[in-house]
């Protein structure tokens, strides 16, 4: 009976005293993860997650559907970084909410973009604002985005392969000018000057990469910006809903506006159209003339 | 997909990897380097899982740096190789292995001898004259076979890396931009593949193309 009673228990968590001891420096553990983050207690978190969530997308099937698509994007040119996201959460294919801010603002001067996993995104980008801000009181100047970008790369590598999903861009402005970098939950941390991050990723650099120019006027990279989520927006069944627009200056960032998907995209079709006739009734009267 | 190359020459090493970075089937980035200078004649040229690359290729150069402070010497090519070598072996055995293929690339101005070392995720080292990792391996070993003999001076070591590159660009339906480094006894310099003639471009660069070293010797004031 006992014997029965055991196997009944749940198994026995570790106590307190035995995880104090395991704590690094500050509220870090020994190998820089953060105190008081688990991961699920089974043998193999990685495929205890891969069965239960879709986050790897390995199982499509899996009961707990993450918030998944997205349509992210950020660029640098002359004037700043102009930053570009759409606000669609789908969970399957259920549009779980039409209003997510998935521009998380670290701080005045940085921005961290939010695709993937939301939780994720969320939870690590404001631990990474707290982390930015010990910097800045610790060293009596403001991080670079490089070393802040490092510090989130460096939290999700000891976190590889237990199932966090983000892919996030971090960007502002430093005393090496603009500055953007890609992080995401592989490990992965590339600087450039242009990404987009997302399901709707493909369509968003269909429109971006042929319009960009470093030399872009703050107007025109503005409207390259929404131009480019609104074509997402359209293309791409998982994002869409509306578009926030953000454009990081010297001086940190500022929010421009938000704008409705559908809205736009038939006033840009309605444009298109119009303009399409103008340039026909000027072909005819050219030819009437001649 | 990655494709990097390795030869070997009478007085000099040349290493050569593409410069794609990104995700499944989206390229990120076209002017990413993933070779790394780890002293001031040795460098590696570094591949495989996102993530764990960098994260290697780090561990590897700051561990190259605390020997070279340490001894007030740099660590030669076959020492580092087997230091490289058995990271990986180790890693190998543990429960989050490194995914990193690399070729390392080393002058040893003792005896004035080039190296050139291929290894794998496995701990597999092999001392090769000349090596490839990923699509080139496929694509262009046997253009080094072909072309490639003992002792090329440098401008032939280019022309046969060329022919590689080329033949990647022929055959594979990827499109590679390729970054290049050479070493000789004087350092580590970039080289132009797209040049017609890369080794006077070098040579007239002169320290405009040499790869600066991530591990001087620090003065203390104390001389070995």
């Amino acid at each position: 009976m006992n014997a029965v009673l055991q196997s009944l228990q749940p198994p026995a968590r570790h106590t307190n005293e035995d995880e104090e001891d395991a704590w690094g420096y500050g509220n870090l553990d020994q190998r820089g993860g953060v105190r008081g983050m688990m991961v699920p207690r089974v043998p193999d978190p990685a495929a205890f997650l891969n069965l239960h969530t879709d986050s790897i997308s390995s199982n499509p099937a899996a009961k707990i559907k993450l918030a998944h698509g997205t349509t992210t994007l950020a660029f640098r040119f002359k004037g700043g970084i102009i930053v570009a996201v759409d606000s669609r959460a789908t969970a399957g294919s259920y549009i779980a909410s039409g209003t997510v801010k998935k521009v998380i603002e670290i701080n005045p001067y940085l921005l961290g973009t939010m695709a993937g996993g939301a939780a994720d995104c969320q939870y690590w980008e404001t631990y990474l604002g707290m982390q930015c801000r010990l910097h800045e009181l610790r060293n009596k100047e403001r991080i670079s985005v490089a070393a802040a970008s490092k510090i989130l790369s460096n939290i999700v590598y000891q976190y590889k392969g237990m199932g966090l999903s983000m892919g996030t861009m971090i960007c502002g402005w430093d005393k090496t000018g603009p500055a953007l970098f890609y992080v995401d939950s592989d490990g992965s941390r590339l600087k450039g000057d242009l990404f987009s991050v997302g399901s709707g990723s493909t369509f968003a650099y269909g429109v971006l990469d042929q319009g960009y120019s470093y030399d872009l006027s703050d107007e025109e990279a503005q409207e390259l910006g929404r131009r480019s989520i609104i074509a997402a927006g359209h293309r791409d069944a998982f994002s869409g809903n509306t578009c926030n627009l953000f454009h990081v200056r010297e001086n940190g960032w500022e929010f421009i506006a938000n704008y409705d998907v559908n809205e736009l995209w038939y006033e840009y079709e309605a444009k298109k159209k119009a303009g399409a006739s103008q340039a026909q009734a000027q072909k005819d009267e050219g030819m009437a003339v001649e | 997909m990655e494709c990097s190359f390795g030869l070997t020459g009478k007085d000099f090493v040349l290493l050569a990897a593409d410069t794609s970075a990104g995700r499944s089937i989206i390229q990120m980035k076209d002017d990413e380097n993933k070779i790394k200078a780890l002293g001031p004649h040795i460098a590696m040229a570094y591949g495989g899982e996102a993530g764990d690359t960098n994260n290697f290729a780090d561990f590897v150069d700051r561990n190259l740096r605390l020997y070279q402070i340490r001894n007030h010497t740099p660590l030669l090519p076959a020492a580092a190789s087997a230091w490289i070598r058995r990271s990986l072996a180790e890693s190998l055995r543990s429960r989050h292995p490194y995914s990193v293929n690399l070729m390392l690339a080393g002058f040893d101005i003792t005896d004035s001898t080039s190296h050139l070392y291929w290894i794998d995720y496995l701990g597999t080292k092999a001392i090769v004259p000349y090596a490839a990792h990923g699509l080139g391996q496929y694509l262009a070993l046997s253009t080094m076979d072909k072309w490639w003999t003992e002792g090329v001076d440098k401008r032939e070591g280019i022309e046969i890396l060329k022919k590689c590159v080329d033949e990647v660009g022929k055959r594979s339906t990827l499109k590679f931009k390729f970054n290049c480094i050479l070493i000789d006894a004087s350092g580590i310099h970039h080289i132009n593949l797209d040049s017609s003639d890369p080794i006077a471009e070098m040579e007239q660069a002169g320290k405009a193309a040499e790869v600066i070293n991530p591990n001087p010797p620090l003065d203390v004031g104390i001389t070995a």
